[in-house]
C-alpha cells in the first residue's frame, strides 16, 4: 500500500505545485522518486520529528500543502504537541502519513507498533483520521487528503494487502463503504485489517450467517448514518481495528450507538489495553491477539445467539 | 545613528509597552510581566525600524514574518501592535478577561499575529519552514523569531537551529531576549547556555551580541540582514528580566507575577507615566 500512496502522491504533485514532503530521515526505497522529481519541494530535516512537524507547519502556512511521512508512531507521538498547537489549532494544510499502522512492523517490537494512534489523532479538533483498507481506497484517500483543506492523519499499510473491493468505489471522507452486503450482523473494520473482517464474513456464510462488511476508512468524521443503518438493519455490530480497544474505531462506533439510543449486541475486537510483550511477525501476532478471520467469525456468531 | 528625537520617541514607546504590560497583567492578576518588560526595547526597534509589516494589510505576501516564540510575553507584543494600529487600543483592557479580545499567550486570532505560541520550542521550527519556503521561491522578505532563554532549553529549538544552518537560511533571524531568568530559576543554574555566542557560531549561525536595552545597538545589529551571507543570523540580546520596575528586576517571581495592586502607583511612577 505504501507504494500506491507514494505513486499517487507523485502523480498529484506533478500537477499541484503546492505539495511538499517533509521527512525525518525515513522512507528509504519509497520517497526517492519524489525527492528526485521535486528537490525544491522535498526536505529531509534529519532525525527530528518535532522539527519535521514545525517546519511542515511553516511551509504550509506559506500557501503550500506539507506532508510529513514516517513509520508507525514516529510522526505522531513524539511531535504530538506540534500537531496539536501548530497544525490543528492553526488549521493548516499539513498531512501526517504513517506507514505501517497497528502491528504491521510485528517483530520490530513495541516502539514500531502504532496501536493508540487512531484514538489520539481522533481527539484533536479539525483533524481528519483515515485508514484505507486496500489499494483502491489508498489511492482515493490520497486524492481526498490533498483536496481536503486542513489537517489529515493518514494511516497507510506497508505491504501488498489483498483487495477488499471489487471494481470502482465511491470514496468520500466520512462515508463508510459497504464491501459486502448482509442482514444478520455487521462487521465494521478500519484499515487493512478490514480484509480479515471480510474473510470472517466468508466463513460465516458457510454457516448460514449473512454478515455485512463495512470499511470505515474514515474514523473521524465517522459515518453516523451508516452505523445506525447497520444497527437497525443487521441487528448487531462487531468492530475490528488493529489498535487498542479504547478510543479508536470501536469507541467511535459505541459513541454513535449510545447517543442515538440504539441498543444492540455489540463487541469491539482490538488489543485489550495491552502492549505486545511477545515476539512475532505481523500475521502471527494478528492471530495471537484475536484478529484471525476465525476469531472474528466466532465473536460475531456469539453475538447473534 | 539615531537622532535625539528618535531616541526620545523610542523611549516613550518602550515606556508605553511597559506600562501597558503592567496594566494588562494586573487586570486579572495574571503573570509573566517580567517577560514583557525585558523585551520592550527590542520590540520598539523591531516595529519602528526593522520589520516590514503593514497594520492595514497584515497578510500582505511580502511582509516580514515575525513569530514571538516566547508567547507568554503576549502583553508586551499586544501593546506595540495596538500602538501600530493592528487592532483597536481598547482591546488591551480586555486582556485575560472573560470574553476578552486577547488571551494570556499570543494568538493568531488577533490581526497581525503570525502564529500562536505558548509552549516553548515551537517558534523556531515554524520560522525555519517559512524561511525555507521563502528562499526556495526567491522571496525577498525576512523571517524573524523572538525567543527566550527558556526557549533554548527545548530540544525542538536545537533541531531547528541545526536545520537552519544546514540549509543556509540567511533570510532567518533569531533574537534571544536573554534575560537570564526562566520559570524556576536563573538560567545559569538551570541550563547554562554559556558560552552562548561561541556555541551558536559552532552551530553555523552568524552571531551578534548586544545590550538589548540599547536602542542604538539593537538598530545597528539589525540594520544589515543577514549578518553574514549564507548563514542564519542569531542576535543575543542581553536584557534584564522585569526591566524598568525595581521590585521586578532580575527576579524569578517576575516570571509568574504581575505588579500587585498596592505597588501599581509606584511602578507607574518609576516608569514615568
Ligand atoms: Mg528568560
Amino acid at each position: 500500500m505504501r507504494s500506491v500512496f507514494n505513486k499517487t502522491l507523485l502523480e498529484i504533485a506533478k500537477k499541484d505545485k503546492r505539495i511538499n514532503m517533509v521527512l525525518a530521515d525515513i522512507g528509504y526505497g519509497e520517497i526517492e522518486p519524489f525527492a528526485q522529481a521535486f528537490p525544491d519541494r522535498f526536505i529531509n530535516v534529519g532525525v527530528a520529528e518535532q522539527n519535521m512537524t514545525g517546519v511542515a507547519c511553516g511551509i504550509a502556512m506559506e500557501g503550500n500543502i506539507a506532508i510529513t511521512y514516517s513509520i508507525a508512531n514516529f510522526p505522531t507521538l513524539r511531535c504530538l504537541e506540534q500537531i496539536r498547537n501548530d497544525v490543528c489549532y492553526h488549521n493548516v494544510n499539513v498531512k501526517i502519513v504513517i506507514i505501517g499502522g497497528g502491528l504491521a512492523y510485528g517483530a520490530l517490537g513495541v516502539s514500531h507498533q502504532s496501536t493508540e494512534d487512531l484514538a489520539i489523532m481522533r481527539a484533536l479538533p479539525d483533524m481528519v483520521v483515515v485508514a484505507p483498507a486496500d489499494f483502491v481506497e489508498a489511492e482515493a484517500a490520497t486524492y481526498a487528503m490533498i483536496e481536503h483543506q486542513g489537517p489529515v492523519y493518514y494511516r497507510c499499510g506497508y505491504k501488498k494487502e489483498p483487495p477488499l473491493h471489487q471494481g470502482r468505489i465511491d470514496f468520500k471522507f466520512g462515508k463508510g463503504l459497504i464491501a459486502k452486503e448482509g442482514k444478520d450482523i455487521t462487521l465494521i473494520g478500519t484499515g487493512t485489517i478490514t480484509y480479515h473482517a471480510y474473510q470472517a464474513a466468508e466463513l460465516l456464510k458457510k454457516q448460514g450467517i449473512n454478515a455485512r462488511v463495512v470499511s470505515m476508512h474514515t474514523v473521524k468524521p465517522i459515518d453516523k448514518d451508516l452505523i445506525i443503518d447497520c444497527a437497525k438493519n443487521t441487528g448487531g455490530i462487531v468492530t475490528v481495528e488493529e489498535h487498542q480497544i479504547t478510543g479508536g474505531l470501536g469507541g467511535a462506533v459505541a459513541e454513535v450507538l449510545s447517543e442515538a439510543g440504539v441498543s444492540i449486541p455489540f463487541k469491539r475486537i482490538g488489543l485489550q489495553d495491552s502492549y505486545v510483550h511477545i515476539v512475532g511477525s505481523h500475521d502471527w501476532l494478528l492471530d495471537k491477539f484475536g484478529f484471525s478471520p476465525e476469531n472474528i467469525a466466532k465473536t460475531a456468531k456469539g453475538l447473534i445467539k | 545613528m539615531l537622532t535625539k528625537k528618535q531616541i526620545c520617541d523610542f523611549e516613550y514607546l518602550a515606556v508605553k509597552i511597559r506600562a501597558d504590560a503592567v496594566m494588562m497583567t494586573n487586570l486579572q492578576h495574571s503573570g509573566h510581566v517580567g517577560s514583557s518588560l525585558s523585551m520592550a526595547d527590542l520590540l520598539v526597534v523591531l516595529f519602528e525600524k526593522v520589520l516590514n509589516v503593514a497594520p492595514k494589510n497584515p497578510k500582505g505576501p511580502n511582509r516580514d514574518r515575525f513569530i514571538l516564540s516566547k508567547g507568554h510575553a503576549a502583553a508586551g507584543l499586544y501593546s506595540i501592535m495596538a500602538e501600530k494600529g493592528f487592532f483597536p487600543k481598547d482591546w488591551l483592557e480586555t486582556y485575560y478577561c472573560d470574553n476578552g479580545k486577547l488571551c494570556g499567550h499570543i494568538s493568531h486570532h488577533v490581526p497581525g499575529v503570525e502564529f500562536s505560541t505558548g509552549s516553548l520550542g515551537h517558534g523556531l521550527p515554524v520560522t525555519v519552514g517559512m524561511a525555507l519556503d521563502g528562499k526556495r521561491k526567491g522571496k525577498k522578505h525576512r523571517v524573524f523569531c523572538l525567543m527566550s532563554d527558556g526557549d533554548c532549553n527545548e530540544g525542538s529549538t536545537w533541531e531547528a537551529i541545526m536545520l537552519a544552518a544546514q540549509h543556509k537560511l540567511d533570510n532567518l533571524v533569531a533574537i534571544v531576549d536573554y534575560n537570564k531568568v526562566q520559570a524556576l530559576g536563573f538560567s545559569k543554574d538551570v541550563i547554562n547556555l554559556e558560552p552562548f555566542a561561541e556555541k551558536m557560531n559552532l552551530f553555523g549561525w552568524a552571531v551578534k551580541e548586544i545590550d538589548g536595552h540599547n536602542f542604538e545597538q539593537i538598530l545597528d545589529s539589525l540594520s544589515i540582514i543577514p549578518f553574514v551571507k549564507g548563514k542564519p543570523s542569531f542576535l543575543i540580546a542581553h536584557t534584564v528580566k522585569g526591566k524598568g520596575i525595581s521590585c521586578m528586576e532580575n527576579t524569578v517571581a517576575s516570571h509568574y507575577k504581575c505588579v500587585a495592586d498596592d505597588k501599581l502607583e509606584d511602578a507607574y511612577k518609576e516608569l514615568g507615566v
